[in-house]
């Protein structure tokens, strides 16, 4: 009967993941894209306000800003930003393993992007242990035992590392929820969740992730490089 | 079928122009070029988001709805830039700090 066999067609639509308020799988994948982008949008506007600020302390207290920044290890905020481009590769091959059905690459490469990841933060903490022992923590331990640069007012130069710590402190944050977020779709992905018709939660997990190293790829310039270094 | 599927090779390719260009802005902060070292380090900052947010995030490949979506939020955070820096440029409402630093950094002058 049609009926029946309308039934049918409906229960194995079901099983490819597709829920009941979309019409077609295609529907529902630009809807969960979409959705994503409009969270990153929020995310965006959420450390712009913060760029922002930065743009006027800057202005404000360039000397500071500056030997601040010369204070800054380059090569490890260099190092850093290869270590995330690279968790990005991992990241995109991740999702091209999910949409081609490779279940083994598909895990390999999401715990090797966290794996990239806990490099990158191991780093950081190594980089603010340092930042402790020299005393350039404002508000925690400001005693810096190091030569300011350029004699810049020590004031302005707090002000700069509170930017420091607050930026890449939020930047960090959100790389410890990607990996907590990794961590879940690995397990999901082991268990055999995915196929190249439903594999949404890797395609948004990946956008998260490329949208925390884009901060980073603009926290590098702004903090570690523009502060006159030659 | 849903989603587009990226060859390997272009996301090795966009890879190795992030390293490429990671190196650059790094080599560039070294090379005195006065004001236009800020620019520099900016414009090739923005490159590389575009490499990511086009080919790591699909962008490039996506429906023109999510295009507008992520196109407007750019545009917001253009209007909370130009505006709030305008105001904070323009009408002087925070004085330039010339008397608290060197307060604290250098003994008091006899």
């Amino acid at each position: 009967m049609a009926e029946m066999s309308a039934s049918a067609a409906h229960a194995a639509e079901h099983e490819r993941g597709l829920r009941h308020h979309f019409e077609d799988m295609e529907q529902q994948h630009e809807a969960g894209n979409l959705g994503m982008w409009v969270f990153l949008v929020t995310e965006i506007m959420f450390f712009g306000g913060l760029f922002a600020a930065y743009a006027i302390y800057r202005s404000l207290y360039l000397p500071g800003f500056e030997a601040g920044s010369r204070l800054l290890d380059v090569k490890l905020g260099a190092t850093n930003t290869a270590v995330l481009i690279g968790s990005s590769l991992t990241m995109a091959l991740a999702v091209h393993a999910a949409q081609t059905g490779k279940r083994k690459a598909l895990v390999l490469f999401l715990i090797l992007t966290m794996l990239l990841g806990a490099v990158f933060l191991g780093i950081k903490y190594d980089e603010y242990a340092t930042k402790w022992h020299h005393g350039l923590v404002p508000g925690l331990k400001w005693a810096p035992d190091e030569e300011i640069p350029g004699n810049a007012p020590l004031g302005s130069v707090e002000m700069f590392f509170c930017f420091y710590f607050f930026m890449t402190g939020l930047h960090a944050l959100h790389m410890i929820i990607g990996f907590g977020i990794m961590a879940v779709m690995a397990a999901w992905a082991w268990r055999g969740k995915f196929s190249p018709g439903y594999y949404a939660p890797i395609e948004v997990s990946g956008l998260y992730w490329h949208f925390v190293d884009i901060v980073w790829i603009f926290l590098f310039p702004l903090l570690y490089l523009i502060g006159g270094r030659y | 079928m849903s989603g587009h599927v990226v060859p390997v090779k272009i996301y090795v390719a966009i890879f190795l122009t992030l390293l490429a260009l990671t190196g650059l802005t790094t080599g560039v902060a070294f090379v005195d070029l006065g004001a236009y070292n800020t620019v520099v380090a900016l414009v090739i900052a923005v490159i590389k988001m575009l490499l990511v947010v086009l080919f790591f995030m699909h962008l490039r490949y996506v429906s023109n709805l999510t295009k507008v979506v992520v196109l407007a939020g750019f545009f917001w955070l253009a209007i909370l830039m130009t505006f709030t820096l305008s105001d904070y440029f323009s009408r002087h409402w925070v004085d330039q700090p010339t008397g608290w630093g060197p307060s604290i950094s250098a003994p008091p002058q006899p």
